[in-house]
Order: structure tokens, then sequence, then C-alpha cells
């Protein structure tokens, strides 16, 4: 059963000067039940405008240039930011963000933190059900539940916090998760418990589909079924995870699998290489290729002629001279 | 095990923190030496106090037992510290000031020399570092700190340490907030500056994939303790501390079950 549908996505954003900046171009993809998808791509490649759109949630200067977004049958598009809070987010769709410090009110203790979310998505719910509910709920997730809810999130540690912020996004079952990079401010071993506490709750049927958001592709390997790499605002290259980290097709796949550190013994001579350049300016139209100023095999038509996803090798990729 | 020609001597040093039943050991009785010319990694899980062993040697901090010297001499004047000891932070939003521009800021850093250059030496001295980190001149000029990306602000801190030349650079997590592409990036300007100017660098960081790839010499902290040191090669392939192997497990390799 297909949850969440995602047709010819497109999002601006509209600068005081009447300029777009194309920040997602052209995104197609479906989730089933219990499917993870990992998204990949450098910073400012539109990830977390990508975010924003499957939301619904378009606050200006974001605006939906086009397509379409589905969460089990419903559309999210034209619908007010108010009309998304109230009835889409924390329900149906929920976001993970990035920085849990930054997430939580520091004035605040966690359950009251908790409970707001709670008592403002279930009108007639009294004070002490609230609180049972959140204590079953915390009990999942290998914390000392008493500690961490009368604690304000300066007294916790970074995996505690982090483990919060998911509990509380995740209190209202959403059907799907979008996690933008919950773990890149963690060191390794926190990181491994919060995406064990991750896959738990996925376990318990808590929410049914997952969007993880990162650079680290070694993770994903572990986390994601299916992984799609994100370039100048459009998906590059998408297909499982084996697939991508293993037998990459797209040029700038295959760079970013090149610029990965590995401690894996024997691996030291093999040196992370950057890729050189930068990104395209989204803000003036692009004809060709995204990808060829810095594409290490471009050929001279690649610089102008557009390039589409077209199937190779049971994967999606743009380009049409991947092998 | 002490070496008169050490860079940094470490003997005993310890740093507590707080008084009486509060009282925080965040650094506990650390013994090491760091040879002119290495690349020394301290590794370890957040809160292993490894940011405060590196506070320590940038004369932050001062050992509440024990002694850490640097060349042969405990700390006392950072003034005249830091002109030979530089630090390159995590997030360089915070190290540089949003009202003033970034080459006001570069300039700035001539201050902390003994004898200020003349005004066409330091213009043409931060041309030169600008370009060393692949940072056209004219691509800053007049631009404030907000208006760059995160990549290209810590290669502005980078550009800092090749003009200012320190002997020592001490960089506390360098590439914990950028993308990996980025992160490759700043490792080939790290390694520059060492064949440049023949620096020591001490490397501190959670991830021990970049510090096996980065250092000569790995020290693995644990609770303020540094429980294993040694080359990389002996560290990886076979580990004698507990904290060591974990570390090395929890990190999620594409050729090795991560999660059962």
């Amino acid at each position: 059963m297909t949850l969440f549908e995602v047709e010819q996505l497109s999002l601006h954003y509209l600068t005081r000067f009447g300029e777009k900046i194309h920040a997602v171009t052209d995104v197609s993809f479906t989730m089933k039940k219990g499917e993870i998808l990992g998204i990949a791509g450098e910073s400012g490649c539109g990830k977390s405008t990508l975010v924003n759109g499957l939301m619904g949630l378009f606050i200006p200067p974001l605006y939906p240039t086009d397509g379409i977004v589905k969460v089990a049958g419903e559309s999210l598009m034209n619908r007010t930011p108010e009309d998304i809070r109230k009835n889409v987010l924390s329900r149906k769709v929920s976001m993970i963000p990035q920085g849990a410090f930054n997430a939580l009110n520091p004035t605040r203790k966690i359950k009251d933190i908790a409970a707001d979310v709670i008592a403002a998505h279930m009108k007639d719910i009294d004070r002490k059900a609230i609180h049972t509910r959140l204590r079953e709920r915390f009990d999942l997730f290998g914390m000392n539940t008493e500690k961490v809810l009368n604690s304000y999130p300066i007294q916790l540690t970074a995996g505690e916090r982090q483990r919060s912020v998911i509990g509380i996004s995740t209190l209202l079952n959403p059907r799907m998760v979008i996690a933008d990079e919950p773990t890149s401010a963690l060191d390794v071993s926190t990181q491994k418990i919060v995406i064990k506490m991750i896959f738990n709750l996925l376990e318990k049927e808590i929410f049914s589909t997952m969007i993880f958001i990162t650079h680290e592709l070694p993770l994903l390997r572990h986390v994601a079924d299916t992984i799609a790499i994100m370039y100048a605002g459009e998906f590059v290259e998408l297909g499982t995870a084996e697939q991508i980290i293993f037998d990459p097709r797209h040029p700038y796949t295959k760079a970013l699998m090149g610029a990965m550190l590995s401690a894996e013994a024997g691996q030291k001579q093999k040196k992370p290489t950057a890729i050189e350049g930068a990104p395209p300016n989204l803000a003036k139209p692009i004809t060709g290729c995204r990808f060829a100023e810095r594409c290490p095999v471009a050929k001279p038509q690649c610089h102008h002629t557009k390039q589409n996803m077209r199937i190779i090798a049971d994967r999606q990729v743009r380009c049409e001279y991947a092998q | 095990m002490l070496n008169k020609n050490s860079i940094f001597a470490a003997n005993n040093c310890t740093r507590e923190f707080g008084t009486g039943k509060k009282i925080v050991r965040a650094v506990d009785n650390t013994t090491f030496s760091i040879e002119s010319g290495e690349i020394v990694s301290i590794v370890g899980g957040s809160g292993c106090g490894k940011s405060v062993l590196a506070k320590m040697m940038l004369g932050l901090y001062k050992p509440t037992d024990g002694t850490l010297l640097y060349n042969n001499a405990p700390v006392t004047n950072t003034k005249i510290h830091w002109r030979e000891v530089q630090a390159v932070f995590q997030d360089p939003f915070s190290c540089f000031n949003q009202f003033f521009t970034i080459r006001s800021q570069l300039k700035d850093a001539f201050g902390i020399l003994q004898e200020k250059p003349s005004h066409k030496e330091i213009e043409k001295r931060i041309d030169n570092a600008l370009l060393a980190v692949n940072i056209k001149p004219h691509e800053i000029s007049g631009k404030y700190p907000f208006e760059l990306s995160g990549g290209q602000m810590q290669r502005m801190l980078l550009a800092r340490i090749f003009i200012l030349r320190p002997k020592v650079l001490i960089a506390d997590e360098p590439t914990s907030m950028v993308d990996a592409c980025v992160r490759a990036n700043i490792l080939d300007y790290l390694m520059k500056l060492k064949e440049e100017l023949k620096m020591t660098i001490v490397f501190v960081t959670h991830d021990i994939g970049l510090a096996y790839y980065v250092s000569d010499r790995l020290f693995i902290m644990h609770n303020g303790r540094i429980v294993e040191q040694g080359t990389p090669d002996e560290v990886t392939l076979s580990p004698r501390s507990e904290h060591t192997v974990r570390l090395l497990e929890d990190i999620p390799e594409i050729h090795r079950a991560w999660i059962c």
C-alpha cells in the first residue's frame, strides 16, 4: 500500500528583489508502509527545503511551483499553514529537527513541553491522562523516565535530549516521520543508541514510514532501505541502499562515495577526495545537466542538454551517459 | 618517557571543576608528551574531557593538579602563548563577530603579533592566505560572516592560521559541522598547513575514522583518562582498551553489520 506519494514536486523561494530561487526541482517518489527512505547530498542542495515541502508547510518566502504531495491519499497542497499545523503536523506527518537544543524551550521541563503537544491536539483529555500516556511512551525509550520528564533541557545529555525530541515528535503516532539530520550533532556511540531507538519505534508501529536525511552515506547504508542522492535541488539517483552504496552509477554519487572516510583496516591509502567547484546558482535558469561543471566525465553536450530520470540497472539515474 | 624536546609535556595533569560533593574531574591524571611536527589526535565520546584538555593546552584553563608544560615551561602569559599556539574551533560562526567584515577581522588577527607588519604587507599576507584556502580575495571583500556558507567560514578560520603561522595548531572538532565533501576539503588544507608551515597539530575529534586518516599518533580518552595511546594502525587493528573497541564498533561502516 502506498502511504506517501510525491509527484514532480518543485519548490521555489521568492526573494525581496522578485527573484525566484528554484531550490527543489522535479522530485518524485513513493513510499510504502515500513519503508525508510534516505536522502543524502551536500549542504545547500535543498534537503531541508524539501522537508518543508513534504509537510505541506509553505511559509513565505517558500512557495510550491508545481507537483503534488499525498499522505494516505490526502493532498497537502494549497492549504494554509494553520490548517497544516492543526490537522497534518504531529498526526500524519511529523518532523524531527536537526538541533535538539533549539527545538526545546529551555525554560520548561520536558514533561510540560510534551504535555502541550497532546493537549493542543486532543481537546477533551485531562492532565492526569496526559501524564500517564507520557510515562507509557517514554518508558519505551530506554532512559530513566522520571528523571528525563522532570528535567529541563539543559540538564540532559545530548543523547537524552535528542531522544526526548524524537519522543515528543512521535507522541501522536504520526504516519510518517521526517528526520532532518537527527544524529549529526552526536558522537558515534550516542548516534547508535538514537538509531536503535528509532528502529524500535518503527518496529512497535508507532510510526510507519520514515524519511532520514543526512550527509553520511555509510550511516544510510545501515538505516535506509532506499536512498535518494540529491544535487542542486534534483534527485540524481534513486535506488536501494545496496545499489547506491556498492554500485553507484551517477558521476555525482560516485564522487560523493569517494569523499567518505573509512576507519576499516588497510583503508588508509584510500584518501577521501573532495569534489572541486561549487554547485550552480539556482536563481539563474539552468539549461544543461546541473552537475556538468564539476563532473569528471562531462561531455561538451552535457552543458546544454537537460537530463531526465531514466532507468539503468533497476534504479533511476539522471544522466544519459551513465552505464 | 618525558622528552626534553617535547612541545607539550603533561605529568599527572588534572583539571577539576566545582568543589566539595559536586566536584567533577574533567581531566584525570593524564601523562603524555607531544613531539614537534607530529599530528596527534585526541579521540573520545562527548563529555570525555577532550575539549578541556585542548583548552588547557591553549592556556584557557590551568591544571588544578600536576603540570602541563609547553616547551618545558608552564603557560603563564596567554598573549605570548597564542603567538605560537592557535586554535580552530567547531563552529566558525561563533568565532567571528557578526558586526564586522571578515576581512577586517582577518586584519585584526595581526594584533597578536609582536611587531605588526606594514599595511601593504598585511594586505598581501591576507590575500595569499585566502588563495591558500582556495577563496579568491574579491569573493569575500565587504562581506559579513553570515553571508558565507559553513564550509567557507571554516576555511576563513584556516586562512587565519595561514596568516599567523603558529608553531602549534589545536583543532577542536573542525569538521563536525560540515558535510562529507567539505570535510575532505578541510582535511586537505590541514595537511597543506602541516607541510608548508611544519606545524604540530593536535586534532580533537569523536570520529576515530577521521583521526585514523590524519594522525601520527592517537590518544583515546574516556572519563578524563587517556586509556590508550599508539599509532593509528596499532590502535585500530589491535585495540587493547574496551573503550577503543566500542568507539570502533559504533562507526557505521559500509562493509560491516552495524545494528543487529
